[in-house]
């Protein structure tokens, strides 16, 4: 089968039940997206196939057939950052940093339909993105700003 | 495991520890001695600022074309770390930070304790990170001197260059680091450090270095490193602590595509200490075969002694317990004799669940191991542990063991504990070949170094306003000295909220009693802290409702105008957080001024109470450092609670990176929430019960505080913990804001589960 990873044409002949994160882990070496739960539970395997949001971990290499997938390490384009991965910067979201790439996918994905978001849009996107650090508070701050920098 | 009935008085048990290398537990009740210059034996490997030109300290090189390499020897989980101790040294230097570059020390005792838990990494290396700089610019400014033929008095240095005003003459660091090179590295104490109005870094905000790494994607976590040649592992470990293997089918587990070979895993001995747990470990060519593998093993199991452990019993027996006298911790006065008075009694029980950890990073390390030496990349807290650890599992020396550190997608605690280490290092010996370990989410949970449950009592005679003449409290919890072969709590597990509290009481007593582990325990974010804390500024609040008193003005009450606290008078060997108690006393006027300023910052006197509204407050000193919180709550009428702001205002001292101290107080606020409305392991005949985040819930964002505010008390003493010390008042201010709110007292976590209306 063949898809389009991060602008790369690939073709896959593998086990179709396997997950698309751990073909992009550890096929691709795209370490962007992160293993956090297995169970699409916590979010941290965000990645974009054909621009919605998805969690990898539960995305079988199978469903994949003819699919555009982009994942946080082709997020910033000929090395200009998104304005989302900018606003992330301004609030120092991160503190350790596991969940983020997740977060700023979930996010990238939320303005794309929401492009001015409220807080209870917001917590209804984001809810399934864990941050055990607890940078909500700064999500949503970084949030607004890139939806006002995208007007 | 088995705990050995054996009494061990607390050196003999010491001696135990020591000799199995478990610093973890030593450090916290020795305080650190610090390494502050090297160059004292080998390196365990060379880093850039070590083979720098100019090197003065082990933490710190220069080389001719002015880049600074700062070694960060402390673990980066998220608290700023590796930014915050290069600030204090790039300071020192008068740096230009964009010329600093940052290197990851390996575990190597050379770099003094890296064990980065218990919030201490700036507190105890906050002085040895400005002599390395001081002592760089120093040799610096001698070399201009030199050169110049000028008074070394006339020089400063700004920005990266040494100036002589008077010839109006500078000359870029760089420049003068072959001359300054051949300088003496200066003695520490003929070192000047900069006044305070000359900081540039400390007290200013400053992005973490890998921020642009983090948000791209590319920053490296354990899971993230590839080495050549590498076999993947995922282990089925016993479901009981302690368990064996009866008998292994792994047939249908071969069948899978990828999968290689099984390899069983020798059962640890007790104590386990950070021991691996044994099990079948599945080898394979991907992440995914081995996971796939591991679901067709047939294992049967050996349960072994804990197989009975099952959580209702258990809390009962604890609740039980907790009501009988134990071991005094601290005595003050007589309270018997108060109590003996009669007069107005209160008394109340606490309960709080075991919590697990669950860093977004489940644990992984990746091992080689090849002529005789182990090389390990892992996320660890405590690299010196993991050498230790795989050096006793493989039987070579430690200064064998080559253990790098990784990011840790979160630490809280749990990656203290280098038993996944040990696994990948053990089974890159057995095949010959790298290995990466990789723990699902699942094996997290089931397999953590588990937040313990406990039980907390208080008991308190009342004066005529409602102040206690005499107050009891006593806790009993299966303790952390249980992960290391000893039945009773060690002293810091009481030096954390029990023995310790400020309050002016005329008659106190502090009690306490071990209680039989099941699991693995460890210490989780704030340790013993949190349920301590708990119930004793909850019991505080009640004894204010009791009395009609507003909570605010009844603790400023109980406070007292304020003084040193002598804990030694009473009775206490106070481990104060290894931190010697003449320089870090417990200062109950620090936490006195941090409440009020927390009331004033809240709005606390014009709060509104009731109908579902409310503000609970509570103060805590603990990890040297004074914080007090208020938790505004809405409560809807399906008994949902809603959190719209906490406030935390903090005094820890000297804030090196006001912007990550801030970060690391909205966290604590939210993790606060997050174990006081839902934190709960529980187990079922020895296996715990829940298994990922459906199970195990952790706060989200639809579920943490919107805003937490966050607010320093400039003290201008000596810095202090800022990980830690914001998590425990935030659990008892939540509770005490549910009371204010619907009337309901919450004495059990998590609260989630009690019916609010």
């Amino acid at each position: 089968m063949r898809l389009t990873v991060n602008g790369k044409a690939q073709t896959y002949n593998d086990d179709p039940e396997m997950p698309l994160l751990w073909y992009l882990r550890d096929d691709l070496r795209l370490t962007g997206t992160r293993f956090g739960c297995g169970a699409g539970l916590c979010g941290a395997c965000t990645v974009h196939v054909n621009g919605q949001a998805v969690r990898s971990c539960q995305t079988r290499m199978g469903t994949l057939e003819s699919k555009t997938v982009l994942t946080i390490d082709a997020l910033a384009e000929g090395g200009k950052l998104h304005p989302v991965q900018r606003a992330w910067i301004q609030h120092d979201v991160p503190q350790c940093g596991y969940c983020q790439s997740g977060q700023i996918m979930s996010a990238v994905a939320l303005l794309k339909t929401t492009p001015n978001p409220t807080d209870a849009q917001i917590d209804a996107a984001m809810a399934g993105n864990i941050c055990r650090c607890g940078t909500y508070q700064r999500i949503r701050a970084a949030i607004k700003t890139a939806a006002k920098e995208r007007g | 495991m088995v705990i050995e009935n054996v009494s061990l008085n607390r050196r003999q048990f010491l001696g135990g520890i020591f000799s199995t290398g478990a610093f973890v537990v030593a450090s916290r009740l020795i305080p650190a001695e610090l390494f502050a210059q090297g160059p004292a034996g080998a390196a365990i490997l060379n880093t850039k600022a070590d083979t720098a030109a100019l090197h003065p300290s082990v933490y710190l090189g220069i080389e001719p074309d002015g880049t600074v390499f700062i070694v960060t020897h402390r673990s980066e989980m998220g608290t700023g770390i590796r930014t915050s101790l290069p600030l204090v040294a790039a300071d020192e230097l008068d740096a230009d930070w964009s010329r600093c570059r940052i290197e990851q020390g390996v575990g190597d005792t050379r770099y003094g304790d890296q064990n980065t838990d218990g919030s201490r990494s700036i507190r105890d290396f906050y002085d040895a990170f400005r002599v390395a700089g001081a002592s760089a610019r120093s040799m610096l400014i001698a070399a201009a001197a030199a050169q110049w033929n000028v008074p070394a008095s006339e020089l400063t240095t700004a920005n990266h260059e040494v100036v002589h005003a008077r010839s109006n003459r500078k000359v870029g660091y760089g420049a003068l680091v072959p001359a300054a090179a051949k300088m003496p590295v200066p003695a520490k104490e003929s070192l000047t450090f900069k006044p305070k109005t000359a900081w540039k870094f400390v007290g200013k905000d400053t992005n973490i270095y890998d921020l642009t790494p983090i948000v791209t994607g590319t920053a490296q976590f354990g899971l993230d490193v590839y080495r050549e040649g590498m076999v993947y592992a995922s282990i089925e470990h016993p479901p009981v602590v302690g368990g064996t293997v009866k008998s292994l089918d792994n047939k249908a587990a071969l069948a899978v595509k990828g999968v290689t070979q099984t390899e069983t895993l020798a059962a640890p001995k007790p104590p386990l200490l950070f021991q691996t747990l044994g099990g079948v470990a599945v080898i394979g060519n991907s992440t995914w075969a081995v996971l796939q593998g591991r679901k067709q093993l047939k294992i049967e199991w050996n349960d072994g002694p804990h197989a009975g452990y099952t959580t209702a019993p258990f809390k009962a027996a604890l609740l039980e317990k907790v009501k009988r006298p134990a071991k005094v911790a601290r005595n003050l006065g007589n309270v018997d004799a108060e109590f003996a008075k009669g007069g107005t009694v209160m008394e109340a029980a606490y309960y709080t669940p075991m919590a697990a950890h669950a860093s977004m990073e489940p644990p992984a390390a990746v091992a080689e191991f090849r002529n005789g030496k182990a090389e390990i990349w892992c996320p660890t807290q405590n690299p010196q542990a993991a050498q230790e650890t795989v050096a006793a599992a493989l039987g070579i020396d430690k200064n064998n063991v080559i253990c790098h550190v990784t990011l840790l997608g979160g630490g809280f605690g749990r990656k203290s504990k280098p038993d996944y280490a040990a696994e990948a290092a053990i089974l890159a010996k057995q095949l010959g070949k790298p290995v990466k370990v990789v723990w699902t989410r699942e094996d997290d949970i089931h397999h953590d170094f588990y937040h313990t449950t406990a039980a907390v009592y208080h008991k308190a005679t009342v004066d005529a306003k409602g102040r206690p003449t005499a107050w009891l409290q006593r806790s009993v919890f299966p303790p952390i000295a249980s992960t290391f072969g000893a039945p009773e709590p060690m002293g810091f597990e009481l030096d954390m909220g029990l023995d310790d509290t400020l309050y002016d009481v005329p008659n106190i007593r502090a009690e306490n009693a071990g209680a039989d582990a099941h699991v693995r325990i460890g210490w989780f974010r704030a340790v013993t802290n949190n349920f301590h804390a708990f119930a004793a500024h909850s019991f505080a609040d009640e004894m204010a409702h009791a009395a009609k008193r507003d909570p605010l003005e009844f603790l400023l009450d109980l406070l007292g105008p304020g003084k040193i606290v002598d804990l030694k008078a009473q009775g206490v060997d106070y481990s104060n957080y290894g931190a010697p108690i003449d320089k870090y006393p417990l200062d109950s006027r620090r936490l006195r001024r941090v409440l009020e300023v927390a009331g004033e910052r809240s709005g606390w006197a014009k709060r509104k109470s009731g109908n579902g509204r409310g503000m609970g407050i509570a103060a805590h000193r603990s990890f040297n450092s004074y914080v007090a919180s208020v938790v505004e709550v809405e409560v809807d009428q399906q008994g949902r609670v809603k959190i719209p702001r906490i406030h935390q205002v903090a005094d820890p001292g000297v804030v090196i990176n006001p912007d990550r101290v801030r970060a690391q107080f909205e966290g604590a606020a939210v993790m606060g929430v997050g174990l006081a409305m839902f934190g709960e392991i529980t187990a079922t005949n020895g296996r715990i019960d829940q298994k990922n985040f459906d199970g195990f819930r952790v706060a989200r964002m639809n579920d943490a505080p919107v805003q937490v505010d966050v607010h320093f008390v400039e003290s201008g003493n000596l810095p202090t913990g800022v990980g830690e010390p914001g998590v425990p008042p935030v659990i008892a201010a939540l509770a005490n804001a549910i009371y204010a709110a619907t009337g309901k007292r919450l004495r059990e976590m998590p609260f989630s589960k009690q019916k609010l209306v």
